[in-house]
């Protein structure tokens, strides 16, 4: 991969991420742009994110979120990320289709919770209110709010990732093709 | 060994011995298997597998792919309500809603006592006199409320199809403009003897001189078709007419090949003469499986004229005999390489191309597929020659090009013009009424509004297969849109991911619009999938998936934004609704369990 410099800009770009109903492998595979994280770093400071800690995010220029809705939870996180980012990303099969976790959605979610803590465990559904509530079937995040860009790919490259956040830092628009565009 | 599985057993038995146990005649034995038990039983795939020594896992998708062959039971009835937008402007929903209420069957479900299945299905090209059902895959015609109620009378009394009504079954030819080709009587057997008379070259030289271009929607000249068959190196080649009429709102080749057959199976041996084939192939849609014993019976007497047969009207070398496959509800399987596959026994996916049938088709060798309405133009080219045909229709386009005209018109049904008729004079002549919108060549085709009327029918204007759909003042082409998009959501093959994900969102789109919770996002999302598909779909379907509602949106947006949502973004469902099944079962109610969108923000910094 050549080494691309982008211009930097004028002050510090906020970035917030976020892990919903994904398995991670997306943010691994950001972590993948290996030593260029330190040129990431010259350009933007994260605010909420896994790597910061930060529980809530404030005012921030671009979201990148992992991962589709599947419980009231990552409803919020996703709603609180489309009020405070200019620019929302849905990064990764989960994100942009639902992925692997929406395989639960030709269940009954009803069901599927009496057989596991019922049937199997014999005990109740557990109704602790801390626990989040789980939506009856696993949606894609541009269903539930306004997605400004996808990177598909399960999951995209560190390179297709380097490649589309330095377009868009650098005010380009950002584009992947092949190789880097794939869906699997 | 149960007597149930003895008998699957012996029906499976005699079905392979009467396929000859070819495994290229796969799709022909789950056809059969399906009339037989209104399914394919999962126990007859492994069974069929074995036999026919293919894999399991290739018999599956076969039987995954088409729509008329299904793993669970449908009714000993089973009624399927043609869904294209025509049979909806004439009303077809209500007569489906009556028939559900009154056999007590919602439309995509079988009867409790199995008697009967309601649902829908793709265009079955009954455009001209819908709403139309197939029954048990005989198509009704003309269907009424009176006429529903008598359908499920016969249902109820168990009375078998064969013994309906006549009445019910008859399909009118609507021929409302013959010119070159409806118009000229036509003696079996004249066309292949004047081509003999000619000779295999200067055949093929007339066929030049006729600049004759394929009637199926690509326009690709026949002549260069054929002598690159001709050309190719292959022990064996094949002639294949594409009778899988599937575009919505074309009807035509139904019509040629009711009333015209001769024609229809005489240019195929013109074809065969010419390239030097033994075998042809008609690959008939399912939908027009009533025209099956018609067909069979228009063969026996071909070869009893030795039209068909062997040493064809004494040229030693000329043999030629046609076979009748069946189609299943699969719409892909009209472009040519993927009705190939079809042909093949297999799913119909299109193949990548090159290489192209011509010289890689059926079985790996040289191929020619042509559409009905081709080859019936070539009996014209054998009988009177290319300079003659040239005659008729504009430079590009030479003869004739027969329209299936349906919607919002007084006279809906066939009709013939030499190429270069403009929009405005069919739509004269149909009767049309205060037309807001056409729509040329189907769900994939353009969309032409009142200032492009005055353009004309032919290749190197308004390129069309033949279907012309009008939509008078009072239409909402937002609807029609939508329409098309349920229809390639079905349609498509799921080969590649641009068609497959793209005909899917693009119909979810469309539903979250006419739900009243669409936005501007949602607009432009439509456009940007449209180009998406458009470049980098494998296939046509794909490519033109997303035309109708581009054009729909360029030239009617207001059709649109009258559904639009003021908001910049609504969800694509109802949030809160979504959480209900799991508070029932947690039995929760507390503030955490609902999602309420207004003030979630306070809520959040207040705890």
């Amino acid at each position: 991969m050549r080494h691309v410099a982008p211009t930097p800009p004028r002050r510090k770009l906020r970035v917030a991420t976020a892990s919903l109903a994904g398995c991670f492998g997306c943010h691994m595979s950001f972590l993948d742009i290996d030593e260029r994280l330190l040129d990431l770093i010259d350009l933007v400071e994260f605010d909420r994110s896994p790597i910061t800690d930060i529980k809530h995010c404030g005012p921030c220029d671009i979201g990148i979120i992992e991962g589709g809705v599947c419980n009231a939870e990552n409803v919020h996180v996703l709603w609180e990320l489309r009020a405070n980012c200019k620019v929302l990303v849905a990064l990764g099969a989960c994100a942009v289709n639902g992925g692997l976790p929406a395989q639960r959605n030709h269940l009954d979610v009803g069901s599927c919770l009496a057989r596991v803590y019922r049937d199997r465990a014999g005990g109740e559904v557990p109704d602790d209110p801390e626990l989040p509530l789980l939506l009856d079937k696993v949606r894609p995040l541009n269903e539930v709010v306004r997605i400004d860009f996808f990177i598909p790919g399960c999951p995209p490259s560190g390179d297709a990732i380097w490649k589309y956040l330095t377009d868009l830092i650098s005010g380009r628009m950002p584009r992947l093709e092949h190789p880097m565009l794939h869906f699997d | 060994m149960t007597t149930r599985e003895a008998a699957l057993d012996t029906v499976l038995a005699d079905l392979l011995a009467r396929h000859g146990r070819d495994p290229g005649r796969l799709l022909q034995i789950l056809l059969d298997v399906q009339a037989r038990f209104t399914r394919v039983p999962p126990e007859a795939v492994p069974k069929l597998a074995a036999a026919l020594d293919l894999p399991i896992g290739e018999v599956e998708s076969t039987v995954e792919f088409y729509s008329f062959l299904s793993r669970t039971p449908v009714g000993d009835y089973r009624i399927l309500f043609s869904d294209n937008i025509t049979d909806r402007m004439l009303g077809n929903q209500t007569i489906l809603d009556h028939m559900a209420k009154r056999l007590g069957v919602r439309a995509g479900e079988v009867s409790e006592d199995g008697l009967v299945s309601l649902d829908t299905t793709s265009c079955t090209g009954m455009c001209d006199q819908g709403p139309a059902i197939l029954v048990n895959g005989i198509a009704i015609t003309r269907m009424t409320l009176r006429r529903a109620d008598q359908v499920c009378d016969l249902v109820r009394n168990r009375v078998p199809v064969a013994e309906w009504p006549a009445d019910f079954f008859r399909v009118e030819h609507n021929i409302r403009r013959a010119d070159m080709l409806l118009g000229a009587d036509f003696m079996p057997g004249s066309a292949v003897k004047a081509a003999i008379a000619l000779g295999r070259d200067r055949f093929l030289e007339e066929m030049r001189i006729s600049n004759l271009r394929g009637r199926g929607g690509a326009g690709f000249t026949t002549a260069v078709k054929w002598e690159a068959a001709r050309n190719a190196s292959g022990d064996e080649r094949y002639v294949v007419c594409n009778a899988d009429e599937g575009e919505p709102g074309t009807f035509k080749d139904r019509v040629l090949l009711q009333y015209y057959p001769e024609r229809v199976f005489e240019g195929m041996a013109l074809a065969a003469y010419a390239i030097g084939a033994r075998h042809g192939f008609l690959y008939l849609r399912g939908e027009y499986l009533y025209l099956r014993p018609m067909l069979e019976e228009k063969l026996v007497e071909l070869r009893a004229l030795g039209v068909l047969g062997r040493s064809i009207f004494g040229v030693g070398d000329f043999a030629f005999d046609i076979e009748i496959h069946m189609g299943a509800g699969a719409y892909v399987c009209g472009e040519e390489t993927a009705l190939i596959e079809s042909l093949e026994g297999k799913a119909g996916r299109p193949r990548i191309r090159p290489p192209f049938p011509v010289t890689s088709g059926y079985r790996g060798l040289p191929t020619v597929v042509n559409n009905v309405e081709t080859l019936c133009k070539v009996t014209e080219i054998a009988l009177h020659g290319g300079a003659w045909y040239r005659g008729y229709g504009t430079k590009q386009s030479t003869g004739t090009k027969i329209l299936s005209v349906s919607g919002d018109c007084a006279r809906p049904g066939i009709y013939e013009y030499p190429f270069g008729v403009r929009i405005s004079q069919v739509l004269e002549d149909c009767g049309a009424v205060r037309p807001r919108a056409v729509q040329i060549s189907g769900a994939s085709g353009q969309c032409l509004t009142p200032r492009e009327f005055g353009r004309r029918i032919a290749f190197e204007d308004v390129p069309t297969a033949g279907a012309l759909m009008i939509f008078g003042d009072h239409r909402d082409m937002f609807e029609v849109a939508l329409n098309f998009a349920h229809f390639f959501r079905h349609e498509s093959c799921g080969f590649c991911t641009p068609c497959r994900v793209g005909t899917t969102i693009q119909a979810k789109i469309m539903d979250k619009i006419a739900a009243g919770h669409g936005t501007q996002y949602e607009m432009n999302e439509l456009e940007h999938l449209h180009e998406v598909m458009r470049t980098a779909s494998h296939c046509g379907l794909g490519q033109t998936a997303g035309q109708a509602i581009a054009d729909t949106i360029a030239e009617f947006r207001g059709d649109y934004e009258k559904r639009l949502a003021r908001r910049d973004f609504e969800p694509a469902f109802d949030l809160d609704a979504a959480l209900a099944r799991a508070r029932e079962v947690t039995g929760r109610d507390d503030a955490d369990s609902r999602l309420v969108e207004e003030g979630w923000q306070l809520r959040e910094t207040t705890r």
